[in-house]
């Protein structure tokens, strides 16, 4: 699946999660740059991108993602063109 | 349905697309308690449930009221992570007219929690306290494979329990919540686990029989954990890579099912839960229009897939009789048609003995649910409506939201299901009283009076977002025609039936002017609902032969845009007056006076009871809110100009 789709859908997520119309999903976005996400948070964030992209993720990749980019490129390799 | 039944609430409507600025602007409502329980009230994810949870506490802060909602301070105390069920929980309540407010103990504080009087549940009085234990936070432990170790476990678990119960009604006068264990889907022997002691799922299933001989005699009351997991699927309940993560102890996916079932039974415990069961009769509790279709054409028993479907909704309105909850009807339908059903049907359960009132008439369902609960002496927020129809639902859901209307999906074998998982009739304790209750309410199926019309049906009507579309008969629609023709029997002013080719010969009879209609709203489109026929018996006058509708649409004020529509075209052509003909038959009493509410005077009545009926074309009839689209006339019809 191509990048750009994804930023589009995550920065509904993003809004929808953290609720803030303003966030927009950029590639160098991190945590601590928005306000509200914690770890809890991060979890719920997780496991809305896998439902609605339909993917799975491993405990190791959740905790391991450093910025929206990487999220994205995981995002990418797992769901089909 | 896509969805599941039960892990989307999918018995509450879809939330707006806006709903996070709905959320946003509680602050500014006239009565943000209600607001509050209308958001809460739908099906809302995990997300939304913490939006709107962020906003109750906003709500909070400012000091706001919630009236009506009661207030309810819930502990929680637990071996897994607790977090993320306060804003899923606050969230939640509201949909049981209940303002709650939860506090948490720190993870892994429980025995402090429990017994010591200033601990910070304790000290915050609370009015019950949620014990969420799963299995790993039991001494269950690994020991052995033998009865006696499996017993001495079990014991364990259930004393310190005990332990923490009597440490929280001591101290701060609470009553527990306790929950069964739900065991891993992960076998070790594989079937022989149900078998072995010492296995989980043994030791789980010994655990919740002793967990409920605990509570006889005490103010404790259950959560049924095992069941909500049974229901999902243990494989979804389950998930160990949020456990490893973060000591989720079950999927937070089903985070707003399982908090509904904790909020049912805090609702239930502050007498919220609903009393009375009200039901919609063609199509909900047996297939098919009995006006139309007659006694002999309803689907209902054994035998057929759409006729099982029905009965089950009619053995579990009946099982809830049993258990206290009292039944009524609210059907658009003639009264004695709609009872013979009850009286005559031999595969009908539900008979008018059942039923503590019986509603059948033509008026709108708001306002005979509010005499329901009249008659009942029942508040309007004890009511449940089942209804297949959704614009019923909705009419319900705006002119009356207190009262609870579940979603029901397209197939009627999920009716009874849905109707039940909503669990609007949630019991702390059953007695012999509520078994007699039902007996208590019963009138035989006795009339309420009908008072004032409830709310505000013309802003109602205005938000279904109607469209009307007259057409001339023509060959796409004539087997329809046909079939409506055929088939109508209540409204329907004279049962004149016409075969396929004698519809296709009006189509041409330069004498002749028809219509059929269709009507589209916000719930989509209702199809053609309504059919004319009209004569031309000089050049001056036409006598409407045939004119017949589909009760779906009744009480939207079709009848009046059918009207306008004939007199605009007779103006047209020159004609002055419009002869209208009642033709009684068994099933058209609901249309006696029809052409008098429209206005027609009467100048003929026979010994038979048909009347006729006139009106001048120049006469004006007021219009309804719905946009007028027109197809296939002569270019010599003016279009109006929209008003």
């Amino acid at each position: 699946m191509s990048h750009e789709p994804i930023y589009e859908k995550l920065t509904e997520i993003l809004q929808d999660v953290f609720d803030d119309d303003t966030i927009v999903a950029r590639p160098d976005l991190t945590a601590d740059q928005v306000d509200g996400w914690d770890s809890f948070a991060h979890l719920r964030l997780m496991l809305t991108v896998e439902r609605t992209f339909k993917v799975k993720f491993t405990a190791a990749q959740i905790s391991s993602l450093k910025n929206v980019g990487d999220l994205v490129e995981l995002i990418g390799a797992r769901v089909p063109a | 349905m896509s969805e599941e039944l039960y892990a989307d609430l999918a018995w509450l409507p879809k939330p707006p697309e806006d709903f996070r600025r709905r959320c946003k602007s509680l602050a500014e409502s006239d009565e943000p308690g209600r607001a509050v329980s209308h958001l809460a009230g739908y099906a809302l994810r995990e997300n939304q449930l913490h939006l709107l949870a962020d906003a109750l506490e906003r709500l909070s802060a400012a000091g706001t009221s919630l009236a009506p909602l009661t207030p309810f301070k819930l502990g929680l105390l637990g071996n897994a992570t607790l977090e993320p069920l306060v804003p899923t929980l606050t969230a939640t309540a509201p949909r049981f007219g209940i303002s709650l407010e939860c506090v948490r103990a720190d993870f892994g504080q429980t025995i402090q929690e429990a017994l010591t009087s200033s601990s910070r549940i304790n000290s915050a009085k609370p009015d019950a306290v949620l014990l969420a234990f799963d299995y790993r936070g039991l001494p269950l432990g690994a020991g052995g494979f033998s009865e006696e170790t499996m017993a001495s476990a079990v014991n364990e678990s259930i004393a310190f329990l005990r332990t923490l119960r009597e440490g929280i009604r001591a101290h701060c006068g609470a009553l527990s919540i306790l929950q069964t264990l739900v065991p891993p889907p992960d076998t070790l022997f594989g079937h022989l686990d149900r078998v072995i002691p010492g296995t989980l799922r043994r030791m789980t299933a010994a655990f919740n029989t002793a967990l409920v001989d605990s509570l006889r005699g005490t103010q404790d009351i259950l959560l049924d954990v095992s069941a909500l997991a049974n229901t999902v699927g243990l494989a979804h309940w389950h998930s160990p890579t949020q456990w490893n993560i973060a000591k989720f102890p079950f999927d937070s996916a089903l985070l707003p099912f399982y908090s509904d079932h904790v909020c049912r039974i805090v609702g239930a415990l502050r007498g919220k839960s609903r009393r009375c069961l009200v039901l919609d009769l063609d199509n909900t509790l047996w297939g098919g229009i009995i006006g139309d279709d007659g006694l002999e054409g309803i689907v209902i028993g054994q035998g057929n897939a759409t006729g099982e479907a029905h009965l089950e909704v009619q053995r579990t309105a009946l099982a809830l009789r049993n258990r206290g909850v009292v039944l009524a009807v609210s059907s658009k339908n003639a009264d004695e048609v709609a009872r013979k059903a009850f009286t005559d049907h031999p595969e009908m359960i539900l008979r008018e003995e059942h039923i503590a009132v019986f509603q059948a008439n033509w008026s709108d369902k708001a306002t005979n649910l509010s005499a329901i609960a009249a008659e009942l002496a029942l508040g309007i927020d004890s009511l449940v409506f089942l209804d297949d129809n959704p614009v019923e639902r909705a009419l319900i859901r705006q002119m009356l939201p207190q009262v609870a209307v579940p979603e029901l999906p397209e197939d009627p074998a999920l009716y009874a299901r849905t109707l039940t998982a909503a669990g609007y009739f949630e019991a702390i304790t059953f007695s012999e009283e509520d078994r007699r209750r039902a007996e208590f309410y019963q009138g035989n199926a006795r009339r309420a009076a009908l008072r004032q019309q409830v709310g505000d049906m013309e802003s109602y009507l205005a938000s279904l977002e109607m469209e009307i579309v007259f057409s001339p008969f023509d060959a796409t629609g004539r087997s329809r025609i046909t079939q409506l023709i055929n088939k109508s029997n209540q409204f329907n002013l004279t049962t004149r039936r016409y075969t396929e080719s004698e519809v296709a010969a009006l189509e041409n009879d330069p004498r002749i002017f028809t219509l059929q209609v269709r009507l589209i709203d916000s719930f989509g489109d209702n199809g053609m609902i309504s059919v004319i026929v009209c004569h031309e018996r000089s050049s001056s006058e036409w006598e409407i032969d045939t004119w017949l509708m589909s009760c779906r649409v009744l009480g939207r004020r079709v009848e009046h845009m059918v009207l306008r529509e004939i007199l605009l075209h007779a103006r047209t052509r020159g004609v002055q007056r419009l002869i209208g003909r009642y033709i009684p038959s068994e099933r058209n009493g609901m249309v006696r006076e029809h052409y008098a509410t429209l206005g027609f005077r009467r100048f003929e009545e026979s010994p038979s009871g048909a009347t006729a009926w006139e009106l001048k074309t120049e006469a004006e009839i007021e219009s309804a809110p719905m946009v007028v689209t027109r197809s296939g006339f002569d270019d010599s019809v003016p279009v109006p100009i929209p008003a």
